[in-house]
């Protein structure tokens, strides 16, 4: 499957593409006109340099390079500048993609749902390999972690499109269709140009929402939040977020008054609002149910913390895999600028602020934030050295509050039913709801919106995931926890989390879990530290010794030491946590590992394997071993 | 300016407002180890290797302001193991077999490695990788395998010969250091360029044709004394 | 009644290129003090083939590259008490271990073999074939170095390791306080 171990064995045997790609075809006129075109669209800003590659990828299918140079020139940028984004992006491609894309979600969920069959029903029907172009240019087939379906997968890409619970049948309709002309958006509705954008995205995906809570998913009025806000003092409504007890729902749980207090203080002339809705932890879906349902809720957050830090710009940014929500929210955007909600003298007052929407292309790590804005200014998306804090010195060196979908939303509900109402939610330190997404074994996957506090054990109740053997809490970078554990709560103080609830029972094999969630990291390590992409890449391969029964006692020692090193040097979150799935399984499941480490007999290691060592050489030579071999050695 | 103090292994030190924890042990003479990081260009904080524990967080030495009256550790026996291994990472990624190398003996790394007590590269499996050499241009050739991307060609041509011969390409393990071109003939590269200066690759990327092996064993830079010796001269002086 | 005898080691050349039993000879006239403390047994050096008993020390150079350098290190590790590895070949897998990097096909043993033997662009070779003589170990699917195939006690680095370092281990190692190199001994080259 596509594990970066196997890209990185793969860059070995294959020329380097850009290499080959380098000699390919000069640049025909019509499409530098239209690349032109593209670019002047944005004003030839390199700063808009992720739009105008997503929207040459869409044209051409792949960015050459005289494409490169071509769109280097008129954002006055190196070539090697333009190759930089282009390479670091998933989405973006140096050789010649097919005019539809599939992308089959190579999640741990989405296998256990049956991904492998689903994989083999499309080669079946495309007659091409997963990783592989068809030679029509057509179709390309290939795979791509999480996107955000995990309660309903197995699920794919189709261009901008998404496919969920596939199964061979499916596919083998899809395939048909496909091939007989019909657009990726036929598969979904035949009258798909006449459905508004919420029923395409619904039509798509199931919202899966089951619990509503008392904040988000909860009927909500419209503006009740920003009409307060407008009557109030950006003081006043910092001191109500800070009042509320609100910490950041992206993860890291840092307080949101705090967060805008320190941007409002800055020293600048402008300030920059973001909006986190790159979602990408493995086993996290809550901000596509918020995208989809409570948009307006988002943007009026928005609105609210421009208006408290003293913001002209906003930015949303959406994952790249979250492509088929650009129409629902632009919408959005529109009908608030229609109605004087955006733009300028917003709700009659002296008060400016607009949002334009930027969509990734496939880095998890631009959902931290410091990548998240170098994506925004059309870098590849490497985490920024800190300090400088985004709140002094963020995007474009300004000012930046960078917040999460929810966290947004819940500001606000703040707004509009008053701080002490959020604060008396939960408990200490952890106040109002949470969204969990929940996944994998249990009957009923999807959303619930709970007070924080709730042990993990309540929440698999009402999952009716009872038989739950190891649960996965915050995905892949989160605590994988045993039954033993059941009784921990969901809380910042205990299993902190951005929401995703994996869960596993008992057939599943824990060590091909982790081998995945090491795989995803390798995958999606930006490369900047040493740590983070080197150290990754040597624990996969360790657990991969363990899966194959090749590891040694101090093997666990090894790990433990390994990811100590990789904790302590890495440069952001990721380095920090990805070592996570090894250190929480090797202390709460410790008898798996122990079960496969071979000790060595008479200090000869029994994990090293003389039979397959020489079983290429004996096909070669047509002859067997003389030492190994028994019918000699006997 | 003003300027205030704080110390490294219980050793004070005095900073100007705005320096960072390397800039002042710098001044100071005293060492920290380093890899990405060269006098005269851009703090990058990428190799990690300068980590030292300030405040009771590990942080990077080259871009974390020091802060007065902090405590800094820096040659601890955990640091230097810490060092240690995010130095054999780089071996093991690359493909740095030392007695063929043209480097050997003057190469950073390798130096760092002495340094640091490692007797051989061995904690980890060896990555291979297998990248085209590029030996197009007439006068420098490009040994990408031995490449530990500190990225140091990247920011000395753009900023000390303002011409961005190379960048990054790449993502995770696959991030590696390219050319502005097809290859390095297709660039604006030239010989006398900083970049290429061997003050620049630590190790055997970049290499100046027709240049190799010219100093015998024994008298090459680190046959003779530690990486850093420069910087702990300064204190001596 | 601890007998007092001379203690005993033992060498072998696995995938290397016999530059560290040449190093060893590079103690020089120390040799002479040092062959007061111990006889060789199984070694090169004696052509001694087998093991005549069992020895307190055994020195492998290179690493293993074919199934009889396996056969002959797991021999050693059965008879010897202390098991050290000298020089890169025998550590990690050394200049021999470059074809691990270069072997990219599906079939990267047979990739390998015919670019030495047949396919290379300097081979001379009239009967375009790999050679492949009954006697001829098998060769393994890559090169491994000794500490993956067996327990290693103590690692001498150096391509080829100085006389120095190898004295100095060695005379350590005999009189029980070995305890690390010296930082200035540590050479990769």
């Amino acid at each position: 499957m596509c594990s970066a171990g196997v890209e990185l064995t793969g860059c070995r045997n294959r020329r380097d593409p850009t290499m080959d790609a380098a000699t390919d075809r000069e640049l025909r006129r019509e499409d530098a006109e239209r690349i032109a075109a593209i670019c002047a669209d944005v004003g030839d800003d390199p700063h808009r340099m992720m739009d105008i590659l997503r929207a040459v990828q869409d044209d051409l299918r792949w960015i050459s390079p005289p494409v490169m140079q071509l769109i280097a020139d008129r954002a006055g940028l190196s070539r090697i500048a333009v190759e930089g984004v282009v390479s670091f992006y998933a989405f973006l491609s140096q050789v010649p993609k097919g005019r539809i894309t599939i992308r089959l979600c190579d999640d741990i969920i989405d296998r256990f749902a049956g991904m492998p069959a689903v994989a083999a029903a499309f080669e079946a029907a495309l007659g091409i390999k997963v990783g592989e172009t068809s030679a029509d240019g057509a179709v390309s087939l290939e795979y791509t972690p999480c996107i955000g379906l995990c309660d309903q997968a197995p699920a794919a890409m189709v261009n901008d499109i998404v496919l969920t619970q596939l199964t061979p049948d499916r596919v083998a309709e899809v395939a048909a269709a496909l091939r007989g002309g019909q657009r990726p958006e036929d598969l979904i509705s035949h009258e798909f140009d006449d459905l508004s954008p919420h029923d395409r995205a619904t039509r798509q995906v199931k919202n899966n929402i089951r619990h509503a809570g008392a904040s988000l998913l909860c009927p909500v009025p419209d503006g009740a939040g920003l009409q307060r806000a407008l009557d109030m003092t950006p003081g006043r409504i910092i001191e109500e977020i800070e009042a509320s007890g609100l910490r950041g729902c992206g993860g890291a749980g840092f307080a949101t008054g705090r967060k805008w207090r320190f941007a409002a203080a800055a020293e600048a002339e402008r300030r920059v609002i973001i909006c986190n809705a790159d979602e990408g932890e493995p086993g996290t879906f809550k901000d596509r149910v918020l995208l989809t349902e409570r948009p307006h809720l988002l943007i009026e957050g928005m609105t609210i913390a421009a208006r408290a830090v003293g913001a002209t710009d906003g930015i949303l940014y959406l994952r790249g895999e979250y492509v088929y929500l650009r129409e629902l929210i632009e919408e959005v955007l529109q009908d608030r600028r229609d109605r004087g909600l955006l733009g300028q003298g917003i709700g009659g007052a002296e008060f400016d602020f607009d949002i334009r929407l930027q969509l990734g292309a496939g880095a998890y790590i631009c959902g931290e934030e410091g990548a998240l804005i170098s994506s925004c200014e059309g870098l590849p998306g490497e985490p920024k050295t800190r300090p400088p804090f985004p709140v002094t010195q963020g995007y474009l060196g300004l000012p930046t509050v960078v917040n999460n979908v929810e966290t947004f939303c819940h500001a606000a509900r703040i707004l509009d039913k008053g701080a002490q109402w959020f604060f008396d939610m939960g408990h200490e330190g952890s106040h109002g709801t949470k969204l969990f997404s929940v996944s994998g074994d249990c009957l009923n996957p999807g959303i619930y919106e709970l007070p924080y506090g709730l042990s993990v054990r309540d929440l698999l109740a009402m999952a009716g995931g009872e038989d739950a053997a190891a649960v996965a809490v915050g995905g892949a970078s989160g605590t994988m926890i045993a039954r033993d554990q059941f009784d921990r709560t969901l809380s910042f103080d205990d299993l902190s989390t951005a929401g995703a609830v994996v869960i596993f029972n008992g057939s599943r094999n824990i060590l091909e879990i982790v081998e995945y969630y090491m795989s995803f990291f390798v995958h999606e390590s930006c490369g900047y530290c040493t740590p983070c992409r080197v150290g990754n890449v040597f624990l996969q391969k360790a657990i991969g010794k363990f899966r194959d029964g090749l590891a040694n006692p101090e093997d666990i020692d090894y790990l433990k030491d390994l990811s100590g090193t990789i904790i302590e040097t890495s440069r952001c979150g990721l380095g920090t946590t990805s070592p996570n799935p090894i250190l929480t399984t090797l202390e709460n499941f410790p008898l798996i590992y122990a079960a496969t480490v071979k000790p060595s007999k008479d200090r000869i290691r029994a994990s090293f394997d003389i039979q397959s060592a020489i079983d290429s050489a004996r096909h070669l030579a047509k002859r067997r071993s003389t030492i190994f071999d028994e019918d000699f050695s006997k | 300016m003003t300027g205030f103090t704080f110390t490294i292994d219980g050793v004070e030190v005095a900073a100007k407002d705005g320096q960072t924890i390397m800039e002042a042990a710098d001044a100071a003479g005293i060492y920290i180890p380093r890899l990405c990081d060269h006098e005269g260009l851009r703090h990058q904080g990428s190799c990690r290797v300068c980590t030292v524990k300030a405040g009771g967080r590990s942080v990077a030495a080259c871009t974390q302001p020091a802060q007065a009256g902090q405590a800094v550790e820096n040659e601890t026996p955990h640091i230097t193991k810490l060092r240690r291994d995010l130095v054999e990472m780089l071996f093991h990624e690359g493909n740095h077999l030392c007695p063929i190398c043209e480097a050997s003996g003057n190469c950073e790394l390798q130096a760092m490695a002495y340094r640091l007590d490692m007797t051989q590269p061995t904690k980890f499996p060896y990555l291979d990788p297998c990248r085209a050499l590029d030996a197009s241009h007439p006068d420098i050739a490009l040994d990408t395998n031995r490449c530990i991307t500190c990225g140091r060609c990247i920011r000395a041509s753009q900023e000390i010969d303002g011409k961005g011969v190379f960048g990054y390409v790449g993502r995770g393990i696959n991030r590696r250091v390219a050319v502005n071109g097809a290859d390095l003939s297709d660039t604006d590269a030239e010989v006398t360029d900083f970049a290429i200066s061997k003050e620049v690759c630590p190790v055997g990327c970049i290499i100046r044709k027709g240049e190799g092996f010219s100093i015998p064993i024994g008298e090459r830079e680190f046959d003779k004394s530690l990486i850093g010796h420069k910087i702990e001269g300064k204190k001596r002086d | 009644m601890t007998e007092l005898r001379k203690a005993r080691i033992a060498t072998a050349s696995l995938a290397g290129c016999f530059g560290c039993h040449m190093a060893i000879l590079d103690i020089d006239e120390r040799l002479i003090e040092l062959m007061k403390l111990v006889e060789v047994d199984r070694s090169p050096l004696t052509d001694i083939k087998q093991f005549t008993r069992r020895c307190d020390i055994g020195i492998i150079e290179g690493g293993c590259c074919n199934e009889e350098n396996v056969h002959v290190l797991r021999d050693f590790r059965r008879n010897c008490d202390v098991l050290i590895a000298i020089g890169q070949c025998a550590i990690m897998g050394g200049l021999p271990a470059m074809r691990n990097a270069i072997m990219h096909s599906d079939a990267p043993l047979r990739e390998c073999l015919e670019e030495a033997y047949i396919t290379g662009r300097y081979i001379r070779n009239t009967t375009h074939q790999v050679p492949n003589d009954p006697a001829l170990p098998l060769l393994l699917d890559e090169v491994y170095p000794c500490s993956e195939v067996v327990e290693i006690d103590y690692n001498i680095p150096g391509c080829a390791p100085s006389g120095d370092i190898i004295y100095e281990t060695l005379a350590g190692l005999l009189a029980g306080k070995f305890s690390g190199f010296e930082r200035e001994q540590i050479r990769f080259d």
